[in-house]
């Protein structure tokens, strides 16, 4: 016992003696969730559009104080030409052009019927479609103030209710998934380094002819960083709760117990790893090219797991932190309890207990 | 001139000997490119939906044949309890609830007007608002065929009615992939070329062999060079790669835009990103504070680069933080480019903005890499 205790305090004091990677270590996660936090969201907002009234008269004047009264655009009013729409959406700034044809008023009066074009740059379809239906609705409202007096008949009323996150924003949906992000790489990336470091400056070789046991050498090489993330841990907790504004609407105990599990799990990853890999550069380029992209597309948080192919869908099983992140949502913005999450706890602990007999089996062999 | 000849080969021979680095450089970024584009679709169907039909009439019955014909909708519940179907929410095997309240066709046909309620998951704000949307499409498409039934037509066409037409540019077919392919090539390249470059110097730092070439007469220039030069053209290499046969071959992307030009603000591009490695390289001392630096920096760069997310949406300061990074530049260019065949007049700031990147970037290394400790 008292082995075990002096060798987790070497790798402490490896660990503190480092100070620019300490500072990394509680940095890198505090800056990220407050900014990614404040900074990611998916509302379309202070979009540039350009409006071209060729009309100028009552009716698109009532339309476009009404597309200025919303906060999603940024109006320009220009007359340009159609070539020169094309130049400055190609420019970029200009996401959305809107064309009143002269006369738009008149038509409508008399002919009872109007046109009005709208142009998108559809080069990003999500933003184009967004905007285009927030244009077509304003219109649409205005030509149904029109028709006020006379009320369509038989109407049916959808009312429609948020859960979770009335307002739309986007902490609630990227905070969890950046916590898991985070956690998971932050883990991974530095047991396996540790590990490495020591195997290439030959130090390991050292730590084994001692009469530890190698797993115990391995396992308190995990123990400084189970710390430090449990640090982390609670640090971003704090941010997202007290900065964010995010809830924790569950049981705060199953919270902290689930994400050690999931630290357990990225450590477990990590001594994985350092097994493989043979220097320091290919352990930090398995953990971060191999892992990074992946993570962030395939733990749902970016693009919703379902709309993928099914062999995607299936990929995506082999990320922990897809596991995680829903477990943290269903806790801190649902707020359910344990009977509800008992499936991804069990996945996620089945992949802790693989993966580290398959770290262990390998360590053993390496030795012989 | 000779000795950059001998150095370059020095570090080409690192690189090309060690077996296991070299697959991590160049097939995981392309094994990435292939598949993980897939997952980057925001076009939402297979919403699954829970609706709860208190009233069992003919026309709840064809409302709910008109949501689940629509393709968009999955009925994974049908009950009559809203409590149950609020637990499908809970446990994520639905996305929507409609409710259908008791009564719904006797108040419609009487008294001219009936609500329904819909309850959105939301915690995802995009596929909520989405959700929410088709669903309404649907409802009031069938509320017009209802209308149709008991009123004649004429009697509406009296109402004035605004055409719109809506004309989608660069991409009609509102293909996501499109949009995703050349960012998340961006995003692999960025990647290969900040470790590689970044760990590359402090590799010789630790292991001591830096004294060795501290020694020579290699002048700073000539040492930086040739560190530099290796990765930029491993950057190239992994991006043509991608561009050629993944983005073409496989998901069918031919840039609209001039090549050459793509190449060009690559060629700066790639330096500036070197010259950040450098400058990581220069400061650390371990490869392990260099990786913690650099992963620090590359995962700000992903996220603010508007790759996922849109900038526009951002609040200011972290519009500007957004701005200070050369990645976000360089995926408005390749989209620029690559989908509405931009030329050099419209993306001028974009160049003197990366020129700037590098010169300062690399300045910095060079200045701040000393060749005594």
């Amino acid at each position: 016992m008292k082995q075990i205790i002096s060798f987790v305090r070497k790798e402490f004091y490896h660990v503190f003696r480092d100070s620019k990677t300490m500072l990394m270590l509680f940095g890198l996660p505090i800056a990220q969730i407050v900014l990614f936090g404040f900074a990611l969201t998916n509302e379309i907002k202070n979009s540039k559009i350009v409006i071209c009234d060729y009309a100028k008269d009552e009716a698109t004047q009532q339309i476009i104080k009404k597309l200025e009264v919303g906060r999603n655009f940024i109006i320009q009013k220009e007359l340009i030409s159609h070539k020169q729409i094309e130049e400055a959406l190609k420019q970029g700034d200009i996401k959305l052009a809107i064309i009143f044809p002269s006369n738009f008023n008149k038509d409508l009066l008399h002919l009872n019927k109007a046109q009005v074009q709208i142009i998108a740059d559809a080069s990003d379809p999500n933003t184009a479609s967004i905007l285009t239906d927030y244009a077509t609705n304003i219109i649409m409202d205005y030509q149904q103030e029109l028709m006020k007096n006379n009320t369509m008949p038989f109407r049916i009323v959808p009312e429609i209710r948020m859960l979770y996150n009335p307002e739309l924003k986007g902490a609630p949906n990227f905070v969890p998934g950046v916590m898991a992000l985070v956690l998971l790489l932050i883990c991974v990336l530095m047991t396996s380094v540790s590990i490495v470091k020591e195997k290439e400056t030959g130090t390991i070789e050292v730590l084994l002819v001692s009469p530890l046991n190698p797993v115990i050498i391995i396992i308190s090489k995990a123990i400084p960083y189970l710390f430090l993330s449990l640090i982390n841990l609670t640090v971003i907790l704090t941010l997202s709760v007290r900065l964010l504004g995010m809830p924790i609407n569950g049981s705060i105990l199953l919270l902290l117990a689930e994400s050690i599990l999931f630290i357990i799990l990225s450590l477990t990853l990590g001594i994985l790893i350092s097994n493989i890999a043979r220097s320091q550069q290919s352990a930090m380029l398995i953990s971060m090219m191999g892992m990074l992209a992946p993570t962030i597309l395939l733990t749902g948080f970016m693009f919703p797991i379902e709309n993928m192919p099914v062999p995607l869908q299936v990929i995506s099983n082999l990320i922990p932190s897809k596991w995680y992140y829903t477990i943290i949502t269903s806790i801190m913005i649902k707020g359910l309890r344990f009977s509800a999450i008992w499936k991804e706890t069990l996945v996620l602990f089945g992949m802790t207990c693989f993966l580290l007999l398959v770290s262990f089996k390998k360590f053993k062999n390496r030795l012989e | 001139m000779r000795t950059l000849k001998f150095l370059l080969e020095k570090e080409f021979r690192q690189i090309f000997r060690s077996k296991s680095i070299l697959p991590l450089i160049f097939v995981v970024p392309i094994v990435q490119l292939l598949i993980l584009p897939l997952a980057a679709d925001y076009e939402v169907k297979n919403i699954k939906i829970s609706i709860v039909d208190h009233d069992h009439s003919p026309y709840s019955q064809q409302l709910i044949s008109k949501i689940t014909a629509s393709g968009y909708f999955k009925l994974v519940d049908y009950n009559s309890s809203f409590n149950e179907a609020f637990k499908q929410i809970e446990n994520n095997k639905s996305d929507i609830i409609l409710e259908i309240p008791d009564g719904f066709e006797r108040n419609l046909v009487r008294e001219n007007e009936e609500k329904l309620f819909i309850a959105v998951n939301a915690i995802n704000g995009v596929k909520a608002s989405l959700g929410g949307k088709y669903l309404n499409h649907i409802i009031s498409a069938y509320n017009e065929e209802i209308r149709l039934q008991w009123v004649q037509l004429n009697k509406f066409n009296t109402s004035p009615v605004i055409s719109i037409t809506v004309s989608n540019w660069f991409n009609p077919f509102m293909n996501y992939q499109i949009f995703m392919v050349p960012g998340i090539l961006v995003l692999l390249v960025t990647m290969v070329s900040t470790y590689m470059c970044a760990l590359n110097i402090v590799k010789e730092k630790e292991i001591g062999t830096i004294e060795q070439i501290n020694v020579t007469p290699i002048k700073k220039y000539q040492f930086i060079l040739g560190k530099l030069i290796p990765f930029w053209v491993i950057g190239m290499l992994v991006f043509s790669v991608g561009l050629f046969l993944v983005a073409r071959l496989v998901y069918g992307i031919v840039p609209v835009g001039n090549l050459f030009l793509l190449y060009c603000y690559l060629a700066i591009y790639l330096v500036a990103l070197l010259g950040f490695g450098l400058l990581i390289s220069t400061f650390a001392s371990t490869q392990q504070q260099a990786m913690s630096v650099t992963f620090f920096f590359v995962m700000i760069f992903i996220f603010m680069s508007g790759l996922f997310t849109s900038l526009d949406g951002m609040p200011r300061w972290a519009y500007i933080i957004a701005k200070c990074s050369p990645v976000t530049y360089f995926i408005e260019v390749v989209r620029m480019i690559v989908l509405k065949g931009s030329s050099f007049a419209e993306i001028k700031n974009h160049f003197l903005i990366m020129i700037g990147f590098s010169i300062f970037l690399n300045g910095l290394a060079v200045w701040n890499y000393k060749k005594t400790n």
